[in-house]
């Protein structure tokens, strides 16, 4: 099994992606999720399958609940855990040094 | 190329370490902190209030076209050493990601170079860690969404 290609296939629907967004705040049950979104409940479902499949969501039962929040480990895995941070602060920093330089030149 | 901006953030560690180099002389990277017109630009916000002083407070807004708030962030600043040292809380409004700690160290490399340190402290590893997903999370998105775009511009 391709295990890259499946997880870049799971992420590459908006859906899927929005569910990590969702996720990415809180661990929630399949039906908080679902009532985020206009589409039928079982294709939800079958979102949180995919996603639960390639290992990007872990299900937790507490009580009668099962919960789902995003497996930070295979986040690592699949790609590097901090670079989307690390770029957000470069991106901003390299921001503060143009305006910065032009600031000097005036 | 080296990267210009690294972090460190171990496991389990509640905290982590931002370090850039700026191509900068450190009374202009300093500056870039407490100007509020120019923190504005960079921050991309619109600074409701920066009071750079032991005490004082700060506040950033952002708005979309129509009006909403999409970015609220706030704190008060607990230890300001002009061109040396700031000490300030830092919470985004609407968001569950507590209040952090930030400790910025300034200092001067040579006459236009200058380094700053980023030592914040989260209240746990969890909440650390839920921000980092966040962003990981944000990030494939944007990566997605400007994927879109382009190809969109190709039909």
């Amino acid at each position: 099994m391709n295990l890259r290609r499946d997880v870049f296939q799971a992420i590459a629907d908006p859906t899927r992606r929005a569910i990590l967004l969702l996720l990415a705040a809180q661990t929630m049950t399949a039906g908080a999720i679902a009532s985020n979104f206009d589409t039928a409940r079982p294709t939800v479902s079958k979102h949180l399958q995919i996603l639960t499949e390639c290992d990007l969501l872990v299900q937790k039962q507490t009580g009668r609940e099962i919960y789902y929040h995003i497996n930070a480990k295979k986040m690592k895995e699949v790609a590097d855990f901090i670079e989307p941070f690390r770029k957000t602060w470069d991106d901003r920093f390299n921001k503060l040094e143009a305006i910065m330089k032009k600031y000097k030149a005036k | 190329m080296e990267q210009k901006t690294k972090i460190t953030a171990e496991d389990g560690r509640q905290e982590m370490m931002i370090t850039r180099d700026f191509d900068l002389p450190l009374e202009l990277l300093f500056r870039a902190y407490v100007d509020p017109e120019i923190l504005g630009q960079w921050m991309t916000s619109k600074v409701i209030r920066l009071e750079s002083k032991k005490n004082g407070s700060y506040q950033l807004e952002k708005k979309d076209d129509k009006g909403n708030v999409v970015f609220q962030a706030h704190g008060v600043i607990h230890e300001f050493i002009p061109g040396s040292k700031i000490i300030r809380t830092f919470e985004m409004g609407n968001t569950p990601f507590g209040v952090q700690l930030e400790i910025y160290d300034f200092e001067r490399l040579t006459e236009d170079t200058s380094r700053l340190r980023m030592h914040v402290i989260y209240e746990s590893v969890e909440q650390r860690d839920q921000v980092m997903k966040f962003a990981f999370a944000q990030g494939i998105n944007w990566a997605h969404n400007q994927l879109e775009q382009v190809v969109a511009k190709l039909k």
